[in-house]
């Protein structure tokens, strides 16, 4: 490691016991992860199968609504296909029909469960194979559960991903892939660094397009960079990879710890290593300490809402001079969140699984100076006088890597500056 | 199985939240999944309401399903009267515990809570959103309302306003108002702002004013008939629509008050010579029965518009608006298929589209103005300053926020004059907006998916057109020229022509004109 790599912290929240809590949970189904997969993955249509729920959520999640003519679409259930009037899967033959007609760009096709499609048993997995039957080499359709009785919120790009996986050819060449659905100018970044680290052949998933070639087997390694991708990470295993455990990329150190460790797997010269992130590292740093000075000694309470929760807890309080009181994820892998945990210094409750009343006690008895919450919190909490970030931001906009370390602090930064710009109270 | 891009309305949970987060001391125990808790966000962030809704999720999972969902019903709804001491709690199922059969109703009811516990039944795959709030709304009147003594002097309730309705909150106040200046007492405003005790009092008004139908009218018959309680029949917006509202209130309550309406500015700035431009402008109208009802009468009696098609998403309100477009002479549109709006808008070329914020998008696509007349609600339709829609007031609201997307009178003819001017030209759209192309780079708008929409508007019938008369037809400003277009297109082929030259777009001009 070089001279700018601050030691770990003397005890790590690795071992810190976890308050479980099940109970009303304020968080958005795995659906959600269709608004952001239908952007990344350019010739894929996302048809959720469920109810109007269902697509009123999809319209409503992103709390804005995006009128381009989307790639993903509900077939809603009716009465009919519930009181098995009509038999769903010749109803599901007959949507996609219709759908594939007027979209004849699509080449990959998800069928999206959901919670009436799981409770009603609706055999998706028959459905995908029948279809890919019907519409190869043209269309491929894979299926996953996006379902709220499943997934919770960004569980939705796992389960997508890890329903990819089993699909991919096999390999014996020795290739990394990287996980993780990333905003294109992020992944750019990504690539380049490691293609001047002299790593590859390298694999993105999700590809942008499914000409893109990835194959996969015993010589696979593969790196992370959503801290939500536990389903494709067993996934890999199963398929013979192997996984390099490491800190997520977000901030100046996590980025250097996850190169590093891809680094060392691949026997690069530590030389190469200083060389190729010294410039990176020293932008990073000072984008982070400009950008973080409102947040030097202030405190942070998060609500679970995307998983990314232990590592961001770990940016704001190594890089950004942050407290953290309590660090909740809907939940938590060892195995992915470890490395960070290793790093997140002992002292916030760590929690898993949500009651959204009693956590909101907490909240305003430890009376954070920042409190990262889903939407349905953030008014109501800001009305209280609690300066609020929407986790949601976080998981649309570039934060990963060097080159965004600064944007990440001045996400976090924006709700402290603007409460102390505005002079006039609410009341 | 109905495949849907884009809704106009919610399930009808969400409908019932509407009502029960519009009320105060009401909750409202909903069996459901993680997940359907986006629904929340609908109000704190679309209506930047500053409370949680008064909802809690029963959140049961996978998991679950085989053990004792029934168990997590009691607990949710025990531990939400415990914590918010509410005076009323409805109950209910979103569409996945509505497949469980828990009947959250029975299950309710025998918890022993010391408060009413009103069981809601919302059928998730038949209904949507309005249905459920009316229907949650007259649960509520028909449990908790009772029979009682007139108050002494004439008052009213009025009914329908709920959280997350479009101009709700102004609408209610404006209508306060004006009821107050023809000296009738409001009673009870529900659901928005009452509690379920109020709601217990809604027995003593003379009369009920029904502002949105769509989420009112089975409680306002239901009191007709118990309460002996007439209602209104005219929905208040339009300055023709407030009159006869004002008539109708005079007679349903004996008031001979006089009213000062010096306020109503709408009907002089109508007729003042600036308007001119705003003749036979073709608009087509979308949006919710009620409100499009009101725009049609708007647009032809109080702007001079033409309308050129309307339409509803909400079937109950079906043969109102196939009545309204008999009237009009016009085809109505009644559906809730996003797409199918779309294509008729396109076929239509109107010269303006009032319509929702998803119409709004089609004339964004389209290069067509559009305002907004009716929900489903955006961000945007929640201003922080006063904007009703009913009532005076909101007469005066409506011709600004209409005129304002449209290029206007004089600017119109200069456009006309000197099209090819290099700053002042037809793509850089109406001057008043900003944010359009810089000069120099400036091109005619085109639809984001051109040769989707055009393989759809021409099919083979169509005849070509001549390079010599395409551009002419590009000499035509831009709100102007898709009409310019369609008419052309039509009397070419009308007239079985098979190529398009400058002289036929004359022809059809000179044909066309008016």
């Amino acid at each position: 490691m070089t001279e700018h790599m601050p030691l770990p912290p003397a005890t790590g929240c690795r071992t810190a016991p976890v308050l479980k809590e099940r109970g009303q949970r304020e968080v958005f189904c795995g659906l959600t992860g269709i608004i952001w997969l239908h952007r990344k993955i350019q010739d894929a249509f996302f048809l959720v199968v469920g109810s109007r729920t269902c697509a009123h959520l999809l319209q409503s999640a992103a709390g804005v609504m995006i009128f381009a003519e989307p790639r993903f679409g509900t077939a809603i259930l009716e009465e009919a296909d519930l009181a098995g009037l009509k038999d769903a899967q010749a109803e599901l033959d007959r949507t996609v029909e219709e759908l594939l007609a007027r979209r004849p760009d699509i080449r990959q096709l998800f069928l999206v469960g959901s919670c009436p499609s799981e409770v009603i048993k609706l055999d998706l997995n028959r459905a995908a194979e029948r279809l890919t039957q019907t519409y190869a080499p043209r269309v491929r359709v894979l299926e996953y559960s996006g379902s709220g009785i499943e997934t919770t919120f960004t569980q939705g790009e796992d389960a997508c991903l890890a329903a990819m996986v089993p699909v991919l050819p096999s390999t014996d060449a020795r290739e990394l892939i990287v996980i993780g659905a990333l905003p294109d100018v992020v992944e750019d970044q990504m690539v380049a660094l490691l293609t001047d680290l002299g790593i590859g052949p390298l694999r993105i998933l999700p590809a942008r397009t499914i000409d893109d070639e990835i194959a996969v087997g015993p010589n696979t390694v593969f790196a992370l960079t959503q801290p939500f991708l536990g389903d494709t990470h067993a996934a890999l295993i199963r398929r013979g990879a192997r996984h390099i455990a490491a800190p997520f990329p977000f901030g100046e150190e996590g980025t250097t710890a996850w190169l590093s460790a891809i680094t060392e797997e691949f026997n690069i010269p530590r030389a190469l290593f200083d060389r190729v992130t010294e410039a990176p590292r020293r932008r990073a740093r000072q984008a982070i300490s400009q950008a973080a000075v409102p947040l030097n000694d202030k405190s942070v309470f998060f609500f679970p809402d995307s998983q990314l929760e232990i590592p961001l807890a770990r940016f704001l309080t190594r890089e950004c001079g942050m407290t953290a009181l309590e660090v909740g994820s809907p939940y938590i892998h060892d195995a992915l969140h470890g490395p960070d945990l290793d790093l997140l210094p002992a002292g916030p409750q760590i929690s898993e699984g949500q009651d959204v009343d009693l956590q909101l006690d907490r909240c305003r008895a430890a009376h954070p100076d920042l409190t990262v919450c889903g939407l349905g919190l953030a008014n109501p909490l800001e009305a209280d006088g609690f300066a609020t970030k929407w986790a949601i931001e976080l998981v649309f906009t570039p934060v990963h890597f060097y080159e965004q370390a600064g944007d990440l602090a001045a996400l976090f930064a924006r709700p402290l500056r603007r409460k102390s710009l505005l002079k006039v109270a609410a009341e | 199985m109905k495949l849907t891009v884009w809704t106009y309305e919610g399930p009808p949970h969400v409908g019932a939240m509407r009502v029960a987060t519009g009320m105060k001391k009401l909750h409202y125990v909903l069996h459901a999944p993680q997940g359907d808790t986006y629904a929340d966000l609908l109000f704190t962030m679309i209506e930047r309401r500053d409370h949680r809704p008064p909802v809690t999720y029963t959140t049961f999972q996978a998991r679950d399903l085989g053990a004792d969902t029934a168990g997590l019903f009691k607990k949710a709804c025990q531990d939400a009267y415990d914590r918010f001491q509410p005076e009323a709690i409805i109950v209910g199922a979103s569409c996945t515990a509505e497949l469980i059969q828990d009947d959250p109703g029975g299950l309710a009811e025998t918890m022993g809570l010391p408060i009413p516990v009103i069981p809601l039944e919302l059928p998730s795959y038949q209904r949507k959103e309005n249905f459920g709030a009316d229907e949650t709304f007259f649960q509520l009147v028909k449990h908790l309302a009772k029979p009682q003594t007139k108050t002494e002097r004439v008052s009213c309730n009025i009914i329908g306003p709920t959280a997350l309705g479009f101009r709700h909150r102004d609408d209610v106040a404006e209508i306060t108002n004006l009821l107050f200046e023809l000296g009738i007492e409001v009673n009870v405003t529900a659901p928005m702002g009452a509690t379920p005790s109020d709601i217990a009092q809604m027995g003593k008004a003379h009369f009920n004013v029904l502002l949105y139908p769509e989420t009112g009218e089975t409680a306002a018959r239901y009191c007709e008939k118990e309460f002996d309680q007439p209602y209104t029949k005219i929905v208040p917006i339009g300055a023709g629509a407030t009159h006869d509202f004002i008539t109708e209130v005079r007679a349903l309550s004996g008031s001979t008050a006089s009213l000062d309406s010096q306020a109503l500015r709408q009907t002089w700035w109508s007729r003042s010579v600036d308007s001119t431009y705003l003749t036979g402008k073709r608009v087509f109208i979308f949006g919710d029965g009620t409100h499009v009802k009101a725009a049609a009468r708007i647009a032809r009696d109080e702007m001079g518009f033409e309308v050129a098609g309307l339409g509803c998403y909400n079937r109950e309100y079906a043969r109102d608006i196939r009545a309204i477009a008999k009237e009009f002479g016009v085809e109505a549109l009644i559906t809730d298929d996003y797409l199918l709006v779309e294509k008729t808008i396109e076929t239509l070329q109107p010269e303006m589209i009032l319509g929702t914020q998803m119409e709004r998008h089609i004339g964004k696509r389209l290069g067509i103005p559009c305002a907004v007349i009716s929900a489903p609600v955006h961000v945007q339709d929640f201003p922080a300053r006063y904007s009703p829609q009913m009532g005076f007031e909101g007469a005066n609201v409506i011709f600004d926020t209409w005129i304002h997307p449209l290029v206007m009178g004089l600017e119109e003819h200069l456009l006309h004059m000197f099209r090819e001017d290099f700053e002042f030209n037809d793509a850089a759209g109406p001057s008043h907006h900003g944010g359009h192309q810089p000069s120099g780079t400036a091109s005619v708008q085109v639809p984001a998916a051109p040769e989707q929409s055009l393989a759809l508007s021409t099919g083979g019938d169509v005849a070509i057109w001549l390079a010599e008369a395409e551009k002419e037809l590009k000499k035509i400003p831009f709100f102007v020229r898709g009409k310019a277009r369609r008419n052309t297109e039509t009397y070419a082929t009308s007239q079985g022509l098979s190529e398009i030259s400058v002289d036929t777009l004359y022809e059809a001009k000179a044909f066309y004109a008016r």
